[in-house]
């Protein structure tokens, strides 16, 4: 029952995206990242630190594509598809994890503070204010300056500030589904708030919910980004924006065009992807943008 | 005595004070009884179920000399006591406007099934057959419980929502507005079917709307509400052939009747008085062509005038001269 119900859920998601044009290519994009993510170390022709020499014995610096370097390497002969394919990896865990995450806590903080309103949503409300007014990277640095750099710090701090839109979405929509007549009934039978709250109104905002999963995790593949071109990402774990980090220490910006332009079309095609995917859902969420 | 409710008060906090919603009712509904309550919107018919059922806000202080169902108490009752006795397996609800009670993105019989498996630890074949013996009960095919809420027509709905209400074979049913929004011929269907129920079942059944003629013809008893309190309350030949309110003499006239058809409808001039205005006296009283002065100092008591007649009226005594001059257009126009 419950497997059958999941599966019945996952087709009319996969409805939803692919009856959609835009849907399909962000899907199909967001799919080809998530692959290639995956199977990094095994399609990867070498590793991302080493530094390469070329078939005469040459040390491989700053080669643009050629047959043997498919990207061409970097200042320090490093080839730059292997580094896109583990970078790819970290963006994609980064983005999907933190996207998640944040996911669920603005949905948990946007529901509890619709459905219980009074001094809850005034507390929680107030607390997400206070994050509103907090900015991204100077949290990050004050983060990484405590603890150092690592992957799951960037994680937390994207978490920590991604939840706030979703929250304050899935608080007013809570509200609107709450006064509806099928909630006092569920109530009148006997229903707990618990399942009132994730039994009844959760489902019935779940497009929603779903479009800001799509959005949570496009702001954090550009929040990742943006913060590992800032040089505090994990060094250990190169992601787009620590490519992008690389090149801008290297100070080779200006002339090395095949180091500057994958990771960087690269994020605009992942974060786009999202957008698309977002969308499609917004169409369900908001019948009124179809007839367009 | 099934339920027997005594000087009832729920009062609303609002920013500048109190809304007297229920103000002092007292009613008795008997074992195997349709006690019918009648009364314009916002006279506190919802805030009154919404009192037994345990639905109203924080805001709301509820207050009572007696509030017992089969002789227990239930104001002193915690809410995880309530709902797991009392809610739905004693008493359970048809909420108004059933046509919107159904979550719209479960299937009808999922429903039905929660509001058994939340009182009762069915395994899953027990509760299908339960929802399916339900959905017989009241005239829809079992087959039905497998759709989704808005592949039903209103009057089915209303009856998922009357089978829901009969799940756990409660004692008392109450109903609010049953017939509200749905065209004659299925209200009529309704009526039918709360009449079959009634034989089947040993439920009461307290109904509530402020359509008179559907209070006529189904209740054995019936109470006149008003502003927070109850106006008259008597078995229903009583309080039609032997009315003593002058509310109820007006509401008579405003309602058609199927004996004098040529009769002209009179409406009760004014609207029902603020509920967070203090009234020392009759709440009826400003639009009362009756009233004297004596009516505004104090509240008036409910008078026994026959054995289960009760009447919240200082002028009894002059009910004959009433009944005479309710009839006539001019005594309700030259109220104020």
């Amino acid at each position: 029952m419950k497997l059958r119900r999941a599966k019945e859920f996952l087709i009319t998601q996969f409805k939803i995206i692919m009856g959609n044009r835009f849907g399909f290519v962000g899907a199909s994009i967001i799919v080809f990242f998530c692959v290639v993510g995956l199977l990094a170390p095994i399609i990867a022709p070498h590793q991302p630190w080493d530094t390469l020499r070329d078939s005469n014995g040459k040390l491989a610096i700053m080669r643009p594509p050629s047959m043997e370097f498919l990207l061409g390497t970097t200042a320090l002969g490093r080839d730059l598809l292997t580094q896109m394919l583990y970078a790819t990896r970290t963006t994609v865990l980064i983005g999907l994890v933190s996207g998640l995450i944040s996911m669920v806590i603005g949905a948990n903080i946007g529901l509890l503070s619709g459905y219980y309103g009074g001094k809850m949503d005034e507390i929680l409300m107030r607390f997400t204010d206070i994050i509103y007014g907090m900015p991204f990277l100077p949290f990050l640095i004050v983060l990484i300056a405590l603890f150092g750099r690592s992957l799951w710090f960037v994680i937390i701090a994207i978490c920590c500030i991604v939840w706030r839109t979703s929250a304050r979405v899935i608080r007013a929509q809570t509200l609107a589904i709450k006064q509806r007549q099928f909630i006092m009934a569920a109530k009148a039978r006997g229903c707990t708030n618990f399942r009132i709250i994730y039994g009844h109104i959760m489902p019935n905002i779940l497009p929603l919910l779903l479009l800001y999963t799509a959005f949570n995790i496009a702001w954090s593949v550009l929040a990742e980004a943006g913060a590992s071109f800032l040089g505090f990402g994990d060094p250990d774990n190169l992601s787009w924006g620590g490519m992008l980090y690389n090149l801008w220490i290297s100070g080779k910006i200006r002339t090395a065009w095949w180091w500057f332009a994958p990771p960087a079309i690269c994020i605009v095609l992942l974060v786009s992807a999202l957008v698309f995917v977002s969308r499609a859902y917004e169409e369900v969420a908001n019948p009124r943008l179809k007839q367009r | 005595m099934l339920m027997k409710i005594e000087n009832l008060k729920t009062h609303y906090r609002i920013t500048d004070g109190i809304v007297k919603a229920v103000d002092g009712v007292s009613i008795s509904i008997k074992e195997d009884e349709v006690f019918g309550l009648a009364g314009e919107s916002g006279c506190g018919k919802s805030t009154l179920i919404r009192t037994i059922m345990r639905l109203v806000p924080d805001t709301a202080k509820v207050n009572a000399d007696q509030l017992q169902y089969r002789g227990e108490d239930l104001l002193p009752l915690s809410d995880k006591e309530y709902r797991d006795r009392i809610l739905w397996k004693e008493i359970s609800l048809v909420p108004q406007s059933a046509m919107n009670s159904l979550n719209p993105v479960y299937r009808v019989g999922n429903q039905l099934a929660e509001a058994i498996q939340t009182h009762e630890p069915l395994n899953k074949a027990e509760t299908r057959e339960r929802t399916h013996q339900l959905f017989k009960g009241v005239g829809l095919q079992p087959e039905l419980t497998r759709n989704y809420p808005h592949e039903f027509s209103g009057g089915m709905r209303q009856r998922a929502m009357i089978a829901m209400s009969l799940a756990l074979d409660p004692g008392l049913i109450i109903m609010d507005e049953p017939t509200t929004g749905l065209d004659v011929l299925v209200q009529e269907r309704i009526l039918r079917e709360l009449r079959a129920i009634r034989e089947k079942s040993k439920a009461s059944i307290f109904l509530i709307t402020h359509d008179i003629s559907v209070i006529a013809e189904m209740s054995d008893r019936i109470g006149i509400m008003y502003a927070g309190r109850i106006m008259e309350q008597a078995d229903s030949m009583e309080l039609f052939n032997d009315t003593y309110h002058p509310y109820t003499l007006g509401l008579k006239n405003a309602f058609p009747s199927i004996q004098a058809l040529d009769r002209e409808l009179i409406s009760i001039p004014g609207s029902p008085p603020n509920l967070s205005k203090d009234i020392p006296g009759c709440v009826f009283a400003f639009r009362c062509p009756f009233a004297i002065r004596e009516c505004s100092y104090e509240r008036p008591p409910d008078l026994e005038i026959k054995p289960n007649h009760f009447v919240h009226c200082i002028r009894t005594d002059k009910v004959d001269e009433f009944r005479e001059r309710a009839g006539e257009k001019k005594t309700w126009q030259s109220s104020k």
